[in-house]
């Protein structure tokens, strides 16, 4: 599984990064995290408000930072 | 007109004088009081306005908004492009990918300038935080007067012919079509979204209001009456765009300015002077221009900030006139 964070460096993007990690690591699941700032490639996923979580190229999340429980979800699918 | 909001007065009251035990007609007092019945006020209306707007927003995402405006043109665009923004926030860090997806998809860039001015101009937060510190009247002026000013200055930016001050690559990025189908949400799913976005919201300036209404609190109580109209008062015609030019780079919570700016119009600041005071804080700031200037050239963004500053300015006046 490939999570990318798009965001172009604001605090809320780390916080996502936070978040993903913390739920990769209390559930075990292997995952591949990437930030993911350059503007070019955070445009042609559609994304236009970050931070926006894109996983496995499926856009799931933008402009807000996502919470545990969602993050949850969509990786044990 | 009953006082809805008689029985925070109540509460302060009660608090101040009882529970504290602090005499009544001293400067403490008064200070307490303004802080208590402050804090309550601003809080209530943010929860209430958060929700209200978070739930229509449920329906409006920049995605929707950007495939709606593409190729449009005319004044009524800006008027709906203004009233978009007024309704989408962002943080400014998400202003140069909305900028170009917004561009990408050929909104024409004054309609693209005037969702850009209203959106930080005219947010659910600072709304409820004038409509508890100023009063109603003084909010509902500011409100329309900043979707007015995101008409208007998108309009002249439009009018300028400025599309090759944008940066040159803006207009090679191919904007994707974002994958996510967004499905009907039921209204329990949109409430809940609401909630979030006040949960986040209250989470995020809680400290800014009470920082802002202790000051505010401070000068309320230990300033003398009138000070403020002495210097800055409306015959003082430079007060205003002294209080645009302070206001403009100042990169403040506006959050924790409104209780202030209260106490100062309390001490006899005139509200048109104030609100454009408020208004520079909110529409420009330094930071958004260092980032703006990822994709704007130079003469792009003065003809934003010259534009934007007299209008405020002139708001200001008017306000001045008219309350």
């Amino acid at each position: 599984m490939k999570i990318e964070i798009l965001g172009t460096g604001c605090s809320k993007c780390k916080k996502a990064k936070e978040i993903i990690e913390k739920v990769l690591k209390q559930t075990g699941v292997e995952a591949e995290v990437v930030k993911v700032e350059d503007i070019e490639k955070i445009l042609s996923y559609g994304v236009m408000v970050t931070p926006a979580v894109v996983i496995d190229g499926d856009v799931k999340l933008a402009g807000k930072v996502p919470d545990e429980k969602d993050v949850r979800k969509w990786i044990s699918q | 007109m009953v006082d809805v909001f008689y029985p925070l007065q109540w509460i302060a009251d009660k608090m101040t004088y009882e529970v504290f035990g602090i005499a009544t007609d001293t400067r403490l007092a008064s200070s307490v009081n303004f802080v208590i019945y402050d804090v309550m006020k601003i809080f209530v209306l943010l929860a209430v306005m958060i929700f209200v707007v978070s739930y229509i927003r449920t329906y409006v995402t920049p995605e929707k908004t950007r495939k709606f405006l593409g190729g449009k043109k005319g004044l009524q665009y800006h008027l709906l492009a203004s009233l978009l923004g007024a309704v989408t926030p962002f943080c400014s860090c998400s202003s140069v990918p909305l900028f170009i997806g917004f561009v990408e998809a050929g909104i024409p860039l004054g309609v693209t300038f005037s969702f850009l001015i209203t959106s930080p101009l005219v947010n659910e937060a600072a709304v409820a935080a004038l409509w508890a510190t100023i009063g109603f009247k003084a909010t509902l002026i500011y409100t329309v007067s900043g979707i007015l000013l995101g008409v208007i200055g998108g309009y002249l930016i439009g009018l300028l012919k400025m599309e090759k001050y944008v940066a040159d690559f803006v207009y090679k990025i191919k904007v994707g079509d974002s994958n996510k189908n967004p499905k009907d949400l039921s209204v329990k799913e949109r409430a809940a979204a609401a909630y979030e976005c006040v949960k986040d919201i209250v989470e995020k300036v809680w400290i800014y209001v009470i920082i802002g209404v202790t000051l505010g609190g401070i000068f309320h109580g230990y300033a003398p009456e009138g000070i403020l109209a002495q210097y800055a008062g409306e015959d003082n015609l430079l007060a205003v765009p002294i209080a645009v030019l302070i206001g403009v780079p100042l990169y403040s919570n506006v959050m924790g300015m409104i209780p202030i700016v209260e106490s100062l119009i309390g001490k006899g600041l005139p509200v048109g002077t104030a609100l454009a005071f408020l208004m520079g804080v909110t529409a420009l700031s330094l930071p958004e221009m260092i980032i703006l200037k990822k994709v704007l050239k130079n003469e792009l963004i003065a003809a934003f900030v010259i534009i934007v500053s007299i209008s405020i300015t002139f708001t200001g006046y008017l306000f001045n006139i008219i309350l």
